[in-house]
């Protein structure tokens, strides 16, 4: 257990446990609701987000966040009513804010960045501030599934009906797509935009098959996340790979064994 | 007491007009079916009498309320109940749906914050409504799991659940087998002992065997007492008896008006 000793190891760990647990959570509602499509999206478009943070010199995290809240905002004003077109204005936001961070860095004087690391994520490079960032996010994640738990649950399952009974449905779906934004921003450190998805579906898939409510769900989700981190974590480390594609491997290890274990059960 | 009073409505979405000149008298206790043809305005009408829509003309008044006032003390079951049939929740979050707020005035501060869980209250209160629609065995299963027709209980129990005055159905048999709409009907028909019921059906034995009046709906609308003259029908052998039949034996029974099931009318 050497490897605990230095403390980019730490904020590692830290980083990605933090951040799996919301990823776990937000991704549960993600997956009913069905749009994981759009938080594709929000995801992809937050390079905008990130481009524009490196040219105007602001902290990553605070450009990619506005910017990513912004977005997602504008997705749930032009899907909410019409759900069934969301699909291009999705596709169309995905590649505009991509372009929109490739042309701002291309504009950043001297500056070469790795697109990559935002790519595929650069958790050994997560520093301390970034945790109090992530550590905040799950709180409040944390915070608004529990005391709008019914509210979610209602518009998850049937959101004519939570409309009818008084609940804003409109108001709920965006501060879900906010939340689901924030949480994409504090996860690309960790696996980067690309592979965010994974780790927001994978544990969900598998938690889906294994629990009776939403609320048994999001939990199992959140844990499967985390412990898939920590196995992608030690493998990054110990075979010196991408650490965000050894998480998401071994994501969908334990997809492929849970389903051929429900196999196994079912013959 | 008067529970539901339509009068001289219309309605219009943009130009087409939709209902012109609907009156409608619904007393307390009593069971009534909402007949007529695909796309002569029943769907429409509930919207209204809902609250969901307002009228161009013309007034409605629910327990002596407009419709967005007593939209508390309306239960709907709504038409489809086959949706989002992968969704893990339980019987007992599904009844529970039908009366988010409740566990406002009944629980400390902590369960008030995070209402998670049901309080005693609650429970109690989502089985004795279960127990009112036989489906009380069922609190901890899938949604999922059961029958079109056991679903379709879970649906009016949840309608149930905000101890309603008025229920309204949109055409609950529509996905389920024969035997399993008898016995809705058979539930509602003893339901309409302590609430006034309202129903849009197809279904011929709904006016024939439990209706008190059968509302007639095709942009205008006839109001058949099948109290002061019942309808027995006689059914030939082996052969199909239409819609179309019926209305023209409730129009010679009735009141002399002309109905017809295939079309529009001339108006």
């Amino acid at each position: 257990m050497e490897i605990l000793h230095y403390t980019f190891m730490q904020n590692a760990l830290i980083a990605g446990i933090l951040v799996s647990l919301a990823a776990g959570i937000i991704g549960s509602l993600i997956v009913v609701n069905r749009l994981v499509f759009l938080t594709g999206g929000v995801a992809h478009s937050s390079y905008g987000g990130i481009g524009m943070a490196i040219y105007f010199g602001l902290p990553i995290f605070l450009g990619a966040s506005l910017f990513t809240v912004a977005t997602a905002l504008l997705l749930a004003w032009l899907t909410f009513k019409k759900r069934h077109l969301s699909d291009t204005y999705i596709g169309l936001i995905w590649a505009v804010g991509m372009a929109i961070g490739v042309i701002f860095v291309d504009l950043t004087p001297g500056y070469n960045t790795d697109l990559m690391s935002y790519l595929f994520g650069s958790i050994l490079a997560v520093q301390r501030s970034d945790l109090w960032f992530m550590g905040a996010l799950l709180a409040v994640v944390l915070f608004a599934v529990h005391h709008w738990y019914r509210e979610f649950l209602a518009i998850s399952y049937d959101s004519d009906y939570a409309a009818l009974r008084g609940i804003p449905t409109g108001r709920f779906y965006t501060l879900l797509l906010i939340l689901s934004a924030l949480t994409v921003v504090v996860a690309i450190k960790v696996v980067g935009l690309i592979l965010v998805l994974a780790l927001m579906t994978i544990p969900t898939h598998i938690a889906s098959h294994r629990s009776g409510t939403l609320y048994g769900m999001m939990m199992l989700s959140a844990l499967l996340a985390a412990l898939f981190t920590l196995i992608g974590l030690w493998l990054s480390y110990r075979y010196d790979l991408t650490s965000g594609a050894c998480i998401i491997l071994a994501a969908a290890a334990g997809l492929v064994l849970e389903s051929l274990w429900r196999l196994g059960q079912k013959a | 007491m008067n529970v539901l009073h339509v009068e001289n409505l219309y309605f219009a979405y943009d130009r087409e007009p939709v209902l012109q000149g609907v009156n409608l008298q619904v007393d307390e206790h009593e069971f009534v079916a909402i007949i007529g043809p695909n796309g002569g305005g029943k769907s429409t009408l509930l919207k209204l009498i809902m609250g969901e829509l307002l009228p161009n003309e013309g007034t409605i008044t629910v327990l002596g309320k407009s419709p967005r006032e007593a939209r508390q003390e309306i239960g709907y079951v709504p038409q489809n109940t086959n949706v989002n049939l992968d969704f893990p929740i339980r019987v007992l979050d599904v009844v529970m749906m039908g009366n988010p707020k409740q566990h406002r005035e009944t629980v400390n501060w902590w369960e008030r914050l995070f209402p998670v869980r049901y309080n005693s209250v609650e429970k109690r209160c989502a089985y004795t409504t279960l127990q009112k629609v036989g489906m009380e065995a069922y609190l901890d299963r899938r949604i999922g799991e059961l029958s079109g027709g056991q679903r379709q209980r879970v649906m009016i129990a949840r309608a149930l659940c905000a101890h309603p005055k008025l229920l309204i159905l949109d055409e609950p048999t529509s996905s389920i087998d024969v035997e399993g709409q008898k016995q809705i009907y058979a539930l509602l028909k003893e339901l309409s002992r302590d609430l006034t019921i309202l129903v849009v059906s197809h279904d011929l034995s709904v006016i024939t065997e439990y209706a008190d009046k059968a509302v007639y709906v095709n942009r205008s609308s006839y109001t058949h007492d099948l109290r002061r003259s019942p309808i027995h029908l006689q059914q030939p052998e082996g052969e199909h008896f239409c819609e179309i039949e019926l209305m023209q034996m409730l129009a010679e029974k009735t009141c002399n008006c002309e109905h017809h099931a295939g079309r529009k009318e001339e108006s």
